[in-house]
C-alpha cells in the first residue's frame, strides 16, 4: 500500500489556503419555489402530475399508465402488483414497468427529487423501471441545491440520489434521446 | 506524433472541421444560457475555487479524514501511487471475488491509468456503459472529450457500428433507434455482470461517501445490480462537507452541457446489503504537481469540459490530436506536468484568447499556465528548432529598436520581392494554408511621424 508515501509527498507540497468559507443559501434570489419546479420538471423531460385531480394513487396511474400490468411500488398503501418483501436480488426487479417511489425534497432550480434507499427499497428500482413516478408533497420543495443539502442527509442511508427527470442522452451527434440506460419516463405527483 | 501534424489530418477534411467546430460551439451556447440564468453564478464560481484552494491546502487531512469515514461506512479504502498500482489494485479486487465481467460508468482517470487494456489482457470483459463510451470501446478507440466521448463521430457512422457490432438494420441513422438498441445490448450486460466501476466526481470528507453524475443513469444500473462496486478517484476530486455539494452541483452540469444539473446525481456511501464496495484513491503524478507553485491550481478542476467547448484550438483539432486522456485547455496544462518531453507541444496548441480561464467554474487560470509551460518548455530545450531559432530572433529584434525598424524595412521589401518559393516552404508556419498580407508601404511609425504632422494645430 503507499498510502503513507503519498501521504507524505501532499504534506511536503501542500501549499498555504484560504479557510474554508461558509456558504450562503442564495435563497432570496429565487422565484416561488412551486412554480418553478413544475415548470423545470417540464424543461427537463418530465411530467407534473397532481395527487387532488384524482380519487386516489390508483386512478392516477390508471390514467397516465393505462394497461400498465407490471408495477413495483414502494409507496405506503399503494401496493402495486409485483410483491416487493418477495423479491431477493435487484435483477428480478428487471420486469418492472413502472415504478412508484415516495420522494422526500423537490429543488426547483432543477427539477431534481431526492430519493433515498430508504424510499426505493432497493436502490435500483428507480433507474431499472420502464417508466418511473415519485409521489412528493407539495410543501418539501426548496428553491435551490444549497437548501437541499440543508435538509437531506446524504449518508443517512447508504444511497441516495437527486433525479431530475427520465434518463437521457446526447451521445449521437448531440440528438437528445430519452430513455437511455434508465427510466424512459419520469413523473412527478404532487400531493 | 505532434499535436499540429494530427490536427492538421483533422482539418484536411473541411465540412466536417466545420461540424465538429458547431457541435461544439452549440454546447458552449447552451452551457452561457444556463449560466445566465443563475444571477449568483460569479458567486459560485469564486466559492468553488476557494473550497478547492482550501481543500489542496489541506488535501492529506481531508484524505485522511475520508477514508476513516468510508471505513466506519464499511467501505475497503485502497491507494494507489500510479496508475500501474491502480490497475494492480482494481484487478485483485476482481480476482479475489472471482469476477469475469465488469461494466464500468465513465471514468477518465481509467483512461489516463490504462485500465481496460490491463483488464482485458487478464481476461476480464470489460463493458463501457455510458452511450457515447460504448461507441468508441466498439470502434476500438480512446475517447474524444472528457464528457461527450463520441462528439467527433456523426450518427452514420454510429449506425454502421452498430450495424456490425449489435446487429441494427443496415443504414439505419436514427439516433433513437440506435440509442434503442445499444439500451437493449447494455441491460444485457447490467444484469449479468459480476462487478461495477465507476469514476467518482465528488468525494466528501466529511461523510466517507461518492458522488456520481450521469444523465443515463448507467452509472447507477451497474453500481445497483452487481453485488461488487468499485469507485477509482483521483486524490483531487475530494471536497470538505456535504455542503459544499451545493456550490459543485450548481456550477459542473451547466458548465458541461447546459443542464441545470444532471438526471443523475448519486451518493454511494455503504455497501448495499449483501454487497460489498471499494473506493481506489489514485496520486498517478498529483502529489507531485501539488508542488509546483504555478500549476497546483489546475488540481481544482472539476473535469466539466467547458474549457473544450470553447477552445478555437480544440473545436478546430479534435479531443485525438492531444494523445492524452483529457485534451483541450485543461489537458494541456495537467499534461506536460506528467511528461514534459512527450506534451511539450501541447502548452502551444493555444491562442492564449483566454476564453478557457473565463468559462472555467473554478476558476482555474488556464491560460496564463499554457504561457507559463511554454517558457518551461523552451527553457528545458523542448521547442521545435524552427521555432526555437525564430523566437531568439524574435528576442533579439524586439528588443532592439534599431534592429526592429531595420527588419520591418527589410520585411515589407521581401514580401515585395521574394520568390513565393522563399516565403511559401515547409519552414514558415504563417504562409501554410493562408496568403501573407499585402506589405504595406511604411512603417506605423513613419506613417505616424506623417499624419501628426498635418494635423491642424
Amino acid at each position: 500500500m503507499s498510502k503513507k508515501s503519498i501521504l507524505r509527498a501532499i504534506r511536503q507540497n501542500q501549499p498555504q489556503g484560504p479557510p474554508l468559507p461558509d456558504l450562503p443559501s442564495f435563497a432570496s434570489d429565487a422565484p416561488e419555489p412551486l412554480a418553478a419546479f413544475q415548470a423545470m420538471v417540464a424543461a427537463m423531460g418530465g411530467q407534473v402530475a397532481h395527487a387532488a385531480d384524482f380519487p386516489d394513487l390508483g386512478a392516477l396511474v390508471s390514467a397516465y399508465f393505462p394497461g400498465e400490468t407490471s408495477v413495483a411500488s414502494t409507496v405506503p398503501g399503494f401496493p402495486g402488483n409485483i410483491p416487493m418483501q418477495d423479491i431477493a436480488s435487484p435483477a428480478e426487479l428487471e420486469t418492472v414497468g413502472l415504478a412508484l417511489i415516495p420522494a422526500q425534497w423537490g429543488v426547483a432550480e432543477n427539477g431534481a427529487v431526492w430519493v433515498s434507499e430508504k424510499d426505493s427499497l432497493f436502490r435500483v428500482l428507480p433507474f431499472i423501471a420502464q417508466h418511473l413516478i415519485v409521489v412528493l408533497a407539495k410543501d418539501r420543495i426548496v428553491s435551490n441545491m444549497h437548501e437541499a443539502y440543508q435538509r437531506v442527509q446524504i449518508d443517512e442511508t447508504g444511497f441516495g440520489v437527486f433525479i431530475a427527470g427520465p434518463s437521457k442522452t446526447a451521445d449521437i451527434e448531440q440528438a437528445l434521446v430519452i430513455g437511455a440506460q434508465g427510466a424512459r419516463s419520469f413523473t412527478v405527483v404532487l400531493e | 506524433m505532434k499535436h499540429a501534424q494530427k490536427a492538421t489530418r483533422f482539418i484536411a477534411d473541411e465540412p466536417r472541421t466545420d461540424w465538429h467546430d458547431q457541435a461544439l460551439w452549440f454546447v458552449r451556447q447552451k452551457r452561457d444560457l444556463a449560466v445566465h440564468s443563475v444571477p449568483e453564478w460569479e458567486s459560485l464560481r469564486e466559492l468553488a475555487s476557494q473550497i478547492k484552494l482550501h481543500t489542496l491546502a489541506n488535501l492529506a487531512e481531508y484524505l485522511e479524514a475520508f477514508e476513516a469515514k468510508a471505513q466506519a461506512n464499511g467501505v475497503q479504502v485502497h491507494w494507489a501511487a500510479n496508475a500501474e498500482e491502480h490497475n494492480r489494485i482494481v484487478y485483485g479486487i476482481l480476482q479475489n471475488a472471482g469476477v469475469r465481467k465488469l461494466v464500468k460508468s465513465k471514468s477518465i482517470l481509467t483512461e489516463e491509468c490504462g485500465l481496460n487494456d490491463f483488464l482485458e489482457a487478464n481476461g476480464i470483459e470489460v463493458t463501457d456503459t455510458d452511450l457515447g463510451e460504448r461507441i468508441i470501446q466498439l470502434r476500438d478507440e480512446p475517447p474524444s472529450h472528457i464528457v461527450l466521448p463520441a462528439i467527433h463521430l456523426k450518427k452514420e457512422e454510429v449506425g454502421e457500428l452498430f450495424h456490425q457490432k449489435l446487429n441494427t438494420e443496415k443504414g439505419a441513422t436514427d439516433p433513437k433507434y440506435l440509442t434503442e438498441a445499444a439500451r437493449h445490448h447494455l441491460r444485457e450486460r447490467f444484469l449479468q455482470a459480476d462487478a461495477a466501476l465507476t469514476g467518482v466526481n465528488f468525494a466528501i470528507a466529511e461523510t466517507g461517501g461518492v458522488v456520481v453524475c450521469t444523465n443515463e443513469g448507467n452509472a447507477d444500473m451497474g453500481v445497483h445490480l452487481a453485488p461488487l462496486q468499485i469507485h477509482c478517484m483521483g486524490l483531487e476530486k475530494i471536497i470538505p462537507r456535504q455542503a459544499d455539494l451545493g456550490v459543485f452541483t450548481r456550477l459542473l452540469a451547466r458548465s458541461a452541457t447546459g443542464q441545470p444539473v444532471t438526471m443523475f446525481t448519486s451518493h454511494c456511501h455503504r455497501p448495499k446489503p449483501g454487497g460489498a464496495m471499494h473506493i481506489v484513491i489514485v496520486d498517478n503524478g498529483r502529489s507531485e504537481h501539488l508542488g509546483r507553485p504555478d500549476f497546483r491550481n489546475a488540481l481544482k478542476c472539476i473535469r466539466c469540459g467547458a474549457c473544450m467547448n470553447t477552445c478555437p484550438i480544440y473545436r478546430r483539432s479534435g479531443g485525438h490530436s492531444y494523445d492524452v486522456a483529457v485534451p483541450g485547455p485543461i489537458g494541456s496544462i495537467l499534461s506536460p506536468g506528467i511528461d514534459l518531453k512527450k506534451h511539450s507541444d501541447l502548452p502551444f496548441a493555444s491562442t492564449l484568447c483566454g476564453s478557457c480561464s473565463d468559462v472555467c467554474p473554478v476558476k482555474i487560470d488556464i491560460h496564463e499556465q499554457l504561457y507559463k509551460w511554454r517558457q518551461i518548455a523552451a527553457g528545458e530545450g523542448h521547442l521545435p528548432v524552427v521555432k526555437k531559432w525564430g523566437m531568439a530572433l524574435a528576442g533579439q529584434v524586439l528588443s532592439s529598436p534599431q534592429a526592429y525598424n531595420l527588419a520591418g524595412k527589410l520585411a515589407r521589401r521581401a514580401l515585395k520581392i521574394l520568390p513565393r518559393f522563399m516565403l511559401y516552404n515547409p519552414l514558415n508556419d504563417w504562409g501554410k494554408s493562408r496568403e501573407l498580407p499585402i506589405a504595406p508601404a511604411g512603417s506605423f511609425k513613419e506613417w505616424y511621424r506623417k499624419n501628426k504632422m498635418h494635423e491642424p494645430e
